[in-house]
């Protein structure tokens, strides 16, 4: 053999004996049991503001949360199969409703832990009026919007459109720009490629504050944007999941967090 | 400061990354080789199928083939059914389910280099082989694998790479659930879905310049060897 | 001792028909143009081609029959690629030691020294094959094939990929094999001055059939056979080096047919050499010549007369002590001389050409 290839093979040889021992290692360190840990299924666009709240219920409770983030229908899919949540807070209230029906979401445990309002929004100010009439005016390129067939505020956007008698045109002139979901819907208009797009208030407002220029569509020309929560039926920890559901519903830290994040409150 | 610098759940993730990416390419080879060796031999009518079959992970979007393999592994799937049947738990939203799921998807990344590489080999050497008296394994190991040194490097290191960027899969097989499926991939796309992108910026340049050095090394190790022909 | 092949083996345009006998001693020629199938018959005696309708039967032992099929790896042969065929992953000790290991120290009957020294290959060991000559290679594969202590050896046209200077590097080394290690051979080959330097028997395949069979000295001069027609037909005569005249810068062979001078060679005397006769180069006379430049004067009786391809000449064959030797002369020489079966005459040799 020559050299350089047996030098090559030992390298390989010691890499592979990395791997093993990487493989090996990762057996023993299995997290340690903690004092209880819930795995909450939530919705992306309000996983920041969960993420921001975890600690603090962290702290009342003395139990961890596990955050994962995803969009409402594929959790949807993936509790139907089986996913190990406790607990779903979906950006919609189809779903937890449908769950609840099918007997994978607990019966009486669904509630509305946020809803959300629709914004039209640019990151430059002047650019959207506090009356949307810059929509009329044309003078844009693009607008954002979310899919409206599988997000719950690109629907919310669309009955705003067609109740100003706008959503045809716009579709015709190829105007609108379509995200997957909200935050892309965001992010087109955060980076520029559109000139504004309907996102989320919640994406747009910190503490009260929104920054560039946006206009928010009357309530009564769309849907309201009811966020549902519900515990999972095959959960083990439902103790834990009603103390968590109960302390996101009245603890005023909970309610004052979500409102900050830019969403309404069920009264 | 490794600490300051990552969270503990971008640690616990990029470690199930790596492990993800280890075990799936060891798994990989030991699959991939002789269905590769299969489909550069044969003169079957099979092969073309099996071609095809090889390459078809690489059509279907990663959330697409994610679905399929969690309606197949979950309770009442096929290979969930199976699992209860044996009395253990259905793979999916496991690490074991994890890894089925990337299999699936690197899978085309090691069958095409090393069929091609097996190709390149071709039947000359071997059959040197033969005249020399090595039996069929013999020649196997010691004549087409080390020809096909360069196949066998490069599908590890295209399925490594590309386990450590998976994300479609992954998501959807495995829930995204901390500390058991959730990837540093899918902690980045947490990271932008919640606005800091700081956060997926420290995670994005950790991956990439893990991979990078790793490409690096693996590559250095191969230059110094002259490029390899079937027989000089 | 014998290698008996009946192979019958059809494809779309090719139909194979062989059933031959060749002796498992000397170096056995399979002589004929490219697609003739002299290549298949190889693969065929390897087992690297599996034919159903095939039997190869070595020694009495059966290799393959209808029922029987003895891979290749467990035939006890060897063989050389038309093509340079080392293993890039391995260096030539690598090379020679990969058929060695795979032979059980009992059966070796050549030490890798002794392979390494016949080839010539001391100082190329450590070279990977990259870095090697065509020629050079090609003896490293003769002896990675040797190194399994081969009870036959096959070799598929050897040296048709090397330019003449590493033919005549190797063509010595496949003599020694033959004369000191009494390996038998099977050379597959097209070209005539390699089988004339080398063969002692010769199969001349002609589309996928044995046309015929025999010693070499018989079948360069057949005159039903192709080859005593050929251009450069002659015959040949093996002999040993008898004396060394420096006067005249001559050295004497003593052969089958007499003694016959060629120019001096730094030849050991006793050692074993094959000269060539051209049949352009041989003249017949009816008396022994007296008045001539001609050295080589050999005695001998007509054997037959034959048309050649130019209608101007004839060839004749004559056997010179129990060897046939070729004279291509003139047809008007033949009618001149009366030149016809049994008649004795002396030939005159112009050129005698050492084969090396």
């Amino acid at each position: 053999m020559t050299e350089p290839a047996r030098h090559s093979m030992r390298l390989g040889t010691r890499m592979l004996a990395l791997l093993c021992l990487l493989v090996a290692l990762s057996g023993l360190s299995a997290p340690a049991v903690r004092a209880e840990e819930l795995n909450v299924a939530v919705a992306a666009n309000f996983f920041a503001t969960l993420q921001k709240l975890a600690p603090k219920f962290e702290q009342a409770s003395g139990n961890k949360l596990l955050l994962s983030s995803g969009s409402s229908g594929q959790f949807y899919t993936q509790i139907r199969e089986g996913a190990p949540f406790d607990v779903l807070l979906s950006a919609d209230s189809d779903r937890p409703k449908q769950l609840e029906a099918e007997g994978l979401g607990l019966a009486g445990s669904r509630f509305t832990y946020a809803i959300g309002t629709l914004v039209l929004w640019s990151p430059k100010p002047d650019v959207v009026d506090r009356d949307g009439k810059v929509l009329r005016g044309g003078a844009f390129h693009m607008i954002g919007i979310a899919d409206p067939r599988n997000a719950p505020y690109g629907t919310a956007a669309q009955q705003v459109l067609t109740a100003l008698g706008l959503w045809q045109q716009l579709n015709q002139d190829k105007k609108l720009a379509v995200g997957e979901n909200i935050n892309q819907a965001w992010q087109f208009a955060a980076t520029g490629n559109v000139d504004m797009a309907f996102v989320a208030l919640s994406q747009v407002s910190d503490r009260n504050a929104i920054s560039g220029s946006y206009w928010l569509p009357p309530q009564a020309l769309y849907t309201p944007l009811q966020q549902d929560a519900v515990i999972l039926t095959r959960t083990s920890k439902r103790a834990l999941a009603e103390t968590f559901l109960k302390w996101l519903r009245a603890d005023p830290q909970a309610i004052a967090g979500i409102k900050a994040a830019g969403y309404h409150i069920a009264e | 400061m490794i600490a300051s610098f990552y969270s503990p759940d971008d640690l616990v993730a990029l470690w199930i990354s790596l492990k993800l990416a280890a075990v799936t390419v060891a798994l990989l080879l030991l699959l991939c080789t002789p269905l590769a060796w299969w489909l550069a031999t044969t003169r079957s009518r099979l092969r073309v199928l099996g071609e095809a079959m090889a390459a078809l992970p690489l059509v279907l979007p990663p959330t697409v083939l994610g679905f399929y393999l969690l309606l197949f592994l979950g309770p009442y799937g096929w290979g969930g059914r199976l699992m209860h049947h044996l009395g253990l738990q259905p793979l999916s939203f496991s690490f074991g389910g994890l890894v089925i799921g990337s299999m699936l998807y690197s899978m085309p990344f090691v069958i095409q280099p090393l069929q091609a590489a097996f190709h390149a080999v071709g039947t000359r050497a071997l059959e040197v082989a033969a005249t020399l008296r090595a039996r069929p394994w013999d020649r196997f190991f010691t004549v087409a694998v080390p020809l096909a040194r360069r196949g066998f490097i490069t599908g590890s290191v295209l399925a490594f790479a590309h386990t450590l960027g998976e994300f479609g899969v992954v998501l959807m097989l495995g829930g995204n659930i901390p500390g058991r499926t959730q990837t540093a991939s899918i902690v980045i796309f947490n990271h932008v879905e919640a606005l800091d992108y700081s956060g997926a910026q420290r995670l994005s340049i950790t991956l990439l310049v893990a991979c990078f050095i790793l490409l690096l090394i693996v590559y250095s190790a191969n230059r110094s060897r002259a490029e390899v022909a079937a027989v000089a | 001792m014998s290698l008996a092949l009946d192979i019958a083996w059809s494809r779309a345009d090719f139909l194979l028909q062989v059933e031959c006998e060749m002796p498992s001693r000397g170096i056995t020629a399979l002589f004929g143009r490219s697609g003739s199938g002299k290549t298949t018959v190889l693969r065929c005696i390897a087992g690297l081609e599996r034919v159903a309708r095939a039997s190869v039967r070595f020694n009495g032992e059966v290799w393959q029959d209808q029922r029987r099929f003895l891979p290749t790896h467990r035939r006890p042969l060897g063989y050389v690629f038309q093509e340079s065929s080392l293993f890039a992953h391995l260096n030539v000790r690598g090379n020679l030691e990969y058929g060695l290991r795979r032979v059980p120290a009992a059966q070796r009957r050549i030490g890798f020294d002794q392979a390494v020294r016949y080839m010539g290959l001391e100082s190329l060991l450590k070279h990977r094959s990259d870095q090697l000559s065509g020629g050079q290679r090609q003896r490293v594969a003769i002896a990675r094939a040797l190194l399994t202590s081969p009870q036959l050896l096959l070799m598929d046209e050897p040296l048709s990929s090397l330019d003449l200077a590493s033919r005549r590097e190797i063509l010595p080394h496949l003599e020694r094999l033959r004369d000191e290690l009494s390996i038998p051979i099977i050379y597959v080959s097209h070209e005539i001055g390699e089988v004339m330097r080398i063969a002692d028997h010769i199969a001349l395949l002609e589309a996928g059939r044995v046309r015929a069979f025999g010693s070499i000295h018989e079948m360069l001069t057949r005159p039903d056979l192709p080859l005593a027609h050929l251009e450069e037909a002659g015959s040949i005569f093996d002999g040993v080096i008898a004396e060394h005249d420096p006067r005249y810068h001559l050295s004497y062979v003593d052969t089958a047919a007499g003694r016959l001078a060629i120019s001096l060679r730094a030849a050991p005397v006793g050692q074993p050499v094959r000269v060539r006769i051209d049949a352009r180069d041989v003249s017949l006379a009816l008396e022994p010549p007296e008045h001539t430049s001609i050295t080589n004067i050999l005695p001998g009786r007509v054997m037959d007369v034959t048309d050649d391809r130019d209608p101007a000449q004839r060839l004749v064959r004559i056997d010179v002590g129990g060897r046939p030797l070729l004279a291509r002369i003139t047809q008007r020489s033949v009618v001149q001389l009366a030149i016809a079966p049994g008649l004795a005459l002396y030939a005159q040799v112009k050129s005698v050409a050492l084969m090396d």
